[in-house]
């Protein structure tokens, strides 16, 4: 038998404060899911999110004649998933696992009616959800200047 | 450190990626001073031109490897070179990274793009002494698969962490995707004794020393090695000025609390 895999000290998990990550994880389903396990699929109901503990999510989208394609991976701490918070709840990408995937699963109606009852508990969760979408999205915008390709205008000696 | 180039042989050269070349030199009478990791040589391809080139890897009877990738003129002109050519070098010239500071610490190394070779000679020195030194953790990243730099070594690189990912994935590249500050979730130090070392695009270091100092890292403890228009070598033409700086003979590396000031400078 395997050993559980441990708490991740960084990522959404981490941040939280011991008293609010004990409340989450009462929420929590563990879940191990062999590599190529399908998590969601685009425009699908956004009724889940997951943390990952050990493993790499790939979140992809689909090209039509090309099949998925990846536009990011998620690792340990990482969460997957951030459309279950936010109407009108539909998954933007696919996912799947790249490797083994140890993670938390949350069923997103049983969390967000628990932040709605105990906003001292679901202001903090929501920031740190919002605080990932900020991380990914200034990341994006970092790709889409292309630092390692050819810069015009740069010095070229 | 020499003012006149000196005569070396191109002994080996090996194409790392479609445009980034990795070569020997030899001397051929005579080396240059012995190159700490994060110094650089002024390379003369003969009949084109000088550029700074760091080293990323030395031997003790004075060769020199460098990885140049082919952007302009004379870095084209120095790829192109066969084995057998002359090369003229200057050097050693720049600090270098301060190593002896991260004795006991962890470490992270944070690379993009061809920033990884002047990173390389610190892993070797690390590898060559790793009771001196925490957990290395190497976070490599590029813009595609086939833009991977000495893709041999990767993997002697990856305890206790070391990862890759890539902006673009393709040719079934089954690795990260996304940029490289988010490997820092999984890597494995303690930020209050911990040392980064840093090279890639400008926009990249900062990312990365933002997040590192977030994290709780001192912003002394994280160096990046800067870049701008090098000439002369010797802190005397000026174009490579960052405010107080003259980055040629001040840094290349510099550390984060003496850079954050100056890169958010738009006339710098």
């Amino acid at each position: 038998m395997s050993r559980p895999a441990p708490v991740p000290s960084t990522g959404l998990i981490g941040s939280l404060s011991p008293g609010h990550r004990e409340r989450l994880l009462a929420l929590a389903h563990e879940v191990d899911h062999p590599a190529s396990t399908r998590l969601f699929e685009e425009g699908g109901r956004a009724d889940r999110f997951w943390i990952v503990r050990t493993g790499t999510v790939a979140l992809d989208i689909h090209l039509p004649g090309r099949g998925p394609a990846v536009v990011e991976t998620i690792g340990t701490g990482g969460l997957v998933g951030w459309s279950w918070l936010c109407p009108p709840h539909e998954w933007h990408l696919g996912a799947e696992t790249r490797s083994r995937v140890e993670a938390w699963q949350f069923d997103a109606a049983e969390v967000r009616a628990v932040c709605a009852a105990h906003p001292e508990f679901g202001l903090p969760l929501v920031t740190l959800v919002a605080e990932t979408i900020g991380r990914r999205l200034r990341a994006t915008r970092t790709r889409l200047l292309d630092l390692y390709g050819p810069q015009p205008g740069a010095p070229s000696p | 450190m020499t003012l006149v180039p000196l005569p070396h042989r191109l002994t080996s050269r090996h194409r790392e990626t479609a445009d980034t070349v990795t070569f020997e030199l030899e001397p051929l009478s005579g080396g240059l001073g012995p190159f700490a990791p994060g110094q650089y040589a002024m390379l003369y391809a003969f009949g084109i031109g000088e550029i700074p080139v760091s080293v990323c890897r030395t031997s003790g009877d004075g060769r020199l490897t460098h990885t140049v990738r082919a952007v302009g003129a004379v870095s084209r002109g120095l790829c192109d070179l066969p084995a057998g050519a002359s090369v003229g070098v200057r050097g050693p010239f720049g600090n270098g990274w301060n190593l002896r500071a991260a004795r006991g610490h962890d470490l992270l190394v944070v690379a993009g793009g061809i920033g990884l070779a002047p990173l390389r000679p610190l892993i070797d020195a690390v590898l060559a002494e790793p009771a001196a030194y925490g957990r290395l953790n190497v976070l490599v990243g590029a813009r595609t698969p086939g833009d991977l730099l000495y893709r041999a070594e990767l993997p002697a690189w990856r305890r206790p962490f070391g990862a890759v990912t890539v902006d673009r994935p393709a040719g079934g590249w089954t690795g990260r995707v996304g940029v490289v500050t988010a490997l820092l979730d999984e890597a494995l130090f303690a930020p209050e004794n911990a040392t980064a070392f840093v090279c890639g695009p400008e926009v990249m270091m900062r990312a990365t020393a933002r997040e590192l100092v977030d994290r709780g890292l001192p912003a002394g403890r994280v160096q990046l090695s800067l870049e701008r228009n090098m000439r002369c070598a010797t802190g005397h033409c000026g174009h490579c000025q960052l405010g107080p700086l003259l980055l040629c003979r001040d840094g290349p590396v510099v550390p984060y609390d003496q850079a954050e000031p100056l890169l958010t400078v738009r006339e710098l």
